[in-house]
């Protein structure tokens, strides 16, 4: 068991090293540099400011000088400086990671609770009208474009009927206690929390119908039914866990890939999280910003991996007797 | 001291104009003006800090006129009036600037503003300022007293003026930013302490701003507002709905014609393109001037003679832009007619191609033309039309997008263009916005809007050089028009149009920011109706 935690944990070292490496190589295949975004904003530089700009960022420096500075600091800790905030890169991050994973975490479990429901009902009657119901939807849900969702969302109900805030986490007009605050993020969270759960749920919903349907054919099923045991029990306690197992093991990827899953949503409700700052620092050939996220995100992507593979686990007692 | 016949002139008129500026303006808005509330600004522009002695731009320029201070101040025309400074005279030979600072003013912090903080910060500008052009002909900044700045330059610099207001030249704290750090980089840039109405308490890059009314302001009873929220959003159509929600209160810098169309029809807010004459922002067509066809002045004539600027500004821009016709916006004090034209004409278009020996009978052309990125209605459009309208000349031409600014901006700086199109600000004086793209001495590559046409002239030169150090606003215009019509008639950019910058803004908003500058200069005046 120690041996295939450290062999793991080795995996996941090399990958992270892979990674570093092979963006920070191919960040720099792209044309222009951060100095020309800088100088751009600047609407124009002499060579004189775009020389002293190269310098301060060590741009002028050979690539292979650059990434073995880069990598010397990053085993440090220190992920640089943003050379468009002119922060340091891991306090960005930190400062965007809470409202990604408050994002991430409302929508799916928003979708995870509603979306395996709707599972089990449509799985009850696979020919009745809420099957019918749930399919259609969730071929909508499924299909529909993240940003199209969001955007008819925000005029819908950003615009047309005024009900929630269209973009940020926060009214940063008013002001108010704790409470308020709390409420504030709360209402600010509805409308990017449910464009990111819709596809989320449309994808549990459909899989757990489906696994609910291979489950409830099961013998054991036929047997617990024929032993007289509750048609509540044999759907809740029998079916339900163990077709749940397939939409953990998807909804633990899903967690991993929070980033890219977030980044549509977070930018069309200027959401400061992870994905807005993603998108802005690629735009910006903020190279550290970019690099301190793909970090960021593979750490997230092999710590929810590992979580998948614990909770699966418990889920299902085979899987930990290593049968 | 005596005063010259010039100076005296000189001195009497600026005083004037200060006694004027301080008894009207001031005088009308306290009237009505009502204190307090908080101005939401939606904005997509998102500042990498607040320091605009170091960084340019229209994102670092809005919240740094608030923070910051300047010597001088503009309204609706291009006439100085005293800001922090309440009085200024130039010498006889115009190359000595003298100007009185008020007394009594202070930085957020409490200090006195002082000449010398005055001059150290024309100092930070005039080295790390990426208009370099601006202080270049300064030779010293001195300060014979707290309240006394000399400027001496090494020739008359009309310009200067200009150069000391709006965020161009912000008055900073120098024992607070004067710390051994590299300014350009200096992280006291993101909450700096500042001298102007408002002073910065939260920056979130990407996120938003927020200023605060500073109540020790040296204007006595301003600013208004008690807080200036400036929001940041993904894109203008968050803003508008932002806008149209009550969520933001004003929207400058909009250029998006179908939402400017739009907002035009709602009964609550006021859409006006006033406050844009100062950055003077154009639209135009660059051409690679070494590329072996364009290369030939006909052919650059019959490409311009197949564009309907008329088709620009009326369909693809809602008839909002404006067309434009020179290296000039309208607005400038050195706008002229007498520039050569290019009318709409396919026929001379193709005479001309054919004189060229291309077109009909003649050679193939084929060319490409770029633009720059995530700007949809002024260059991507713009770019497809010139695409079509070529066509029926018998030009074949390929678009060419680019991902990303940095791709275009690396491909035109570094001459790997045929045509493009591109994006250009005049910021009020031609010494500081025009002059780059068209002076020999300005090809450089590697330098984004710099002369990237590559294009030369040396009688072009000399008329933008001596116009540059003539005081003499008559003389200066003569000789700017002289410089236009000799850049028209070579024709290394035709001009398509004028960025039509708008500002939006909900009926509450009084005195709303329509100075040359807009919202790059003070809102010290603008209230809120409550």
């Amino acid at each position: 068991m120690f041996r295939r935690i450290l062999r793991q944990l080795l995996y996941a070292a090399a990958l992270i090293l892979a990674v570093l490496v092979l963006n920070f190589l191919l960040i720099q295949l792209a044309p222009g540099d951060p100095a020309e975004v800088i100088a751009g904003e600047m609407g124009g530089a002499s060579a004189e400011v775009m020389a002293a700009i190269r310098q301060q960022y060590g741009l002028d420096k050979p690539l292979l000088t650059q990434l073995g500075l880069y990598l010397g600091r990053a085993l440090q800790g220190d992920l640089g400086m943003s050379y468009f905030y002119n922060r340091p890169v891991v306090d960005l991050i930190l400062s965007r990671l809470g409202p990604t994973m408050l994002l991430v975490a409302t929508a799916l479990g928003f979708a995870l609770i509603v979306g395996t429901r709707l599972g089990m009902l449509a799985s009850r009657n696979p020919r009745g009208i809420a099957s019918a119901l749930v399919t259609v939807l969730s071929l909508v849900g499924y299909s529909a474009p993240v940003f199209w969702t969001g955007l008819m969302l925000v005029i819908l109900f950003g615009a047309t009927i005024p009900l929630f805030p269209i973009a940020g986490m926060i009214d940063v007009v008013k002001q108010g206690g704790l409470l308020s605050r709390v409420l504030d993020i709360a209402h600010h969270l509805v409308l990017p929390a449910l464009t990111l759960g819709l596809v989320y749920l449309a994808q549990y919903s459909r899989l757990t119908r489906a696994s609910m349907l291979e489950v409830l054919g099961a013998d054991y099923i036929r047997t617990a039914r024929a032993k007289g045991v509750s048609e509540r029990q044999v759907f809740g306690r029998h079916a339900f866990r163990n077709a749940l197992l397939p939409v953990v093991t998807v909804a633990g990827m899903q967690f991993g890939a929070i980033i890219s899953g977030a980044v549509l949503v977070e930018t069309v409700f200027s959401w400061p999280g992870l994905g807005t700052l993603a998108f802005q620092s690629i735009l910006a050939r903020d190279y550290p910003t970019v690099l301190g996220i793909l970090f960021f995100s593979t750490l997230i992507v092999i710590i929810a991996n590992l979580l998948t593979d614990f909770v699966s686990r418990l889920l299902d007692p085979r899987l930990a007797g290593g049968r | 001291m005596t005063l010259a016949p010039a100076f005296s002139r000189r001195f009497l008129l600026a005083g004037a104009v200060a006694l004027t500026a301080l008894a009207t303006a001031p005088a009308l808005s306290a009237q009505e003006a009502q204190k307090g509330g908080t101005l939401v600004l939606a904005s997509v522009h998102k500042p990498r800090h607040l320091n605009s002695a170091v960084q340019s731009g229209v994102a670092t320029a809005v919240p740094a006129a608030q923070i910051f201070a300047t010597l001088l101040r503009y309204g609706e025309d291009f006439t100085p009036q005293p800001y922090l400074a309440e009085s200024w005279e130039f010498s006889e030979d115009s190359k000595v600037l003298t100007l009185k600072l008020r007394q009594g003013a202070t930085f957020h912090d409490g200090s006195p503003i002082t000449a010398e903080d005055v001059i150290w910060s024309l100092g930070v500008v005039k080295d790390n300022h990426p208009f370099s052009s601006m202080l270049a002909p300064v030779e010293a900044f001195e300060a014979p007293d707290p309240q006394t700045v000399v400027i001496r330059m090494k020739q008359p610099h009309p310009a200067i003026l200009l150069v000391l207001s709006a965020s161009l030249t912000p008055i900073l704290p120098k024992h607070v930013f004067d710390d051994g750090q590299d300014i350009k980089s200096n992280p006291k840039n993101n909450l700096p302490v500042g001298s102007g109405p408002f002073k910065v308490v939260a920056f979130e890059p990407g996120q938003h701003i927020i200023l605060e009314r500073y109540d020790g302001f040296f204007l006595e009873g301003k600013p208004y507002l008690d807080r200036i929220v400036i929001r940041q959003y993904q894109d203008a159509n968050s803003g508008v709905l932002a806008l149209e929600s009550g969520e933001a209160q004003m929207f400058p810098l909009l250029d998006g014609t179908r939402l400017i169309r739009r907002l035009e029809k709602s009964g609550n807010l006021t859409v006006t393109d006033k406050g844009y004459a100062g950055i003077g922002p154009l639209n135009w067509l660059a051409f690679n001037t070494k590329h072996p066809a364009l290369s030939d002045v006909r052919v650059r004539r019959a490409i311009a003679h197949a564009i309907d600027r008329d088709f620009v500004t009326k369909a693809l821009h809602s008839g909002l832009s404006k067309p434009s016709i020179e290296p000039v916006a309208q607005g400038s004090p050195f706008h002229t007619e007498d520039v050569a034209r290019y009318d709409f004409d396919l026929d001379t278009s193709k005479a001309l191609l054919a004189e060229a020996g291309y077109g009909e009978g003649g050679k193939p052309l084929e060319l490409r033309i770029d633009y720059m990125p995530d700007v949809e209605e002024q260059q991507r459009a713009v770019a497809e039309y010139v695409k079509a309208a070529l066509a029926k000349v018998g030009i074949a031409v390929t678009v060419r997008s680019s991902p990303d600014f940095p791709t275009w901006s690396q491909r035109v700086s570094s001459y790997d263009f045929d045509m493009t199109m591109d994006q250009v600000f005049n910021w009020g004086d031609p010494v500081i916005g025009v002059n780059r793209t068209y002076l020999c001495s300005n090809i450089r590559q590697g330098i984004i809007w710099s002369n990237t046409q590559q294009y030369c002239n040396e009688e072009v030169d000399k008329l933008m050089n001596a116009a540059g150090v003539e005081p003499d606003l008559a003389k200066r215009q003569q000789l700017y028009a002289q410089a236009f019509k000799q850049i028209t008639t070579d024709i290394p950019i035709h001009f398509i149009n004028e960025v039509p910058y708008h500002t939006v803004y909900s009926q509450a908003v009084q005195n709303p920011p329509v100075s040359i500058w807009g919202t790059m200069g003070p809102m010290d005046e603008v209230w809120l109706k409550q």
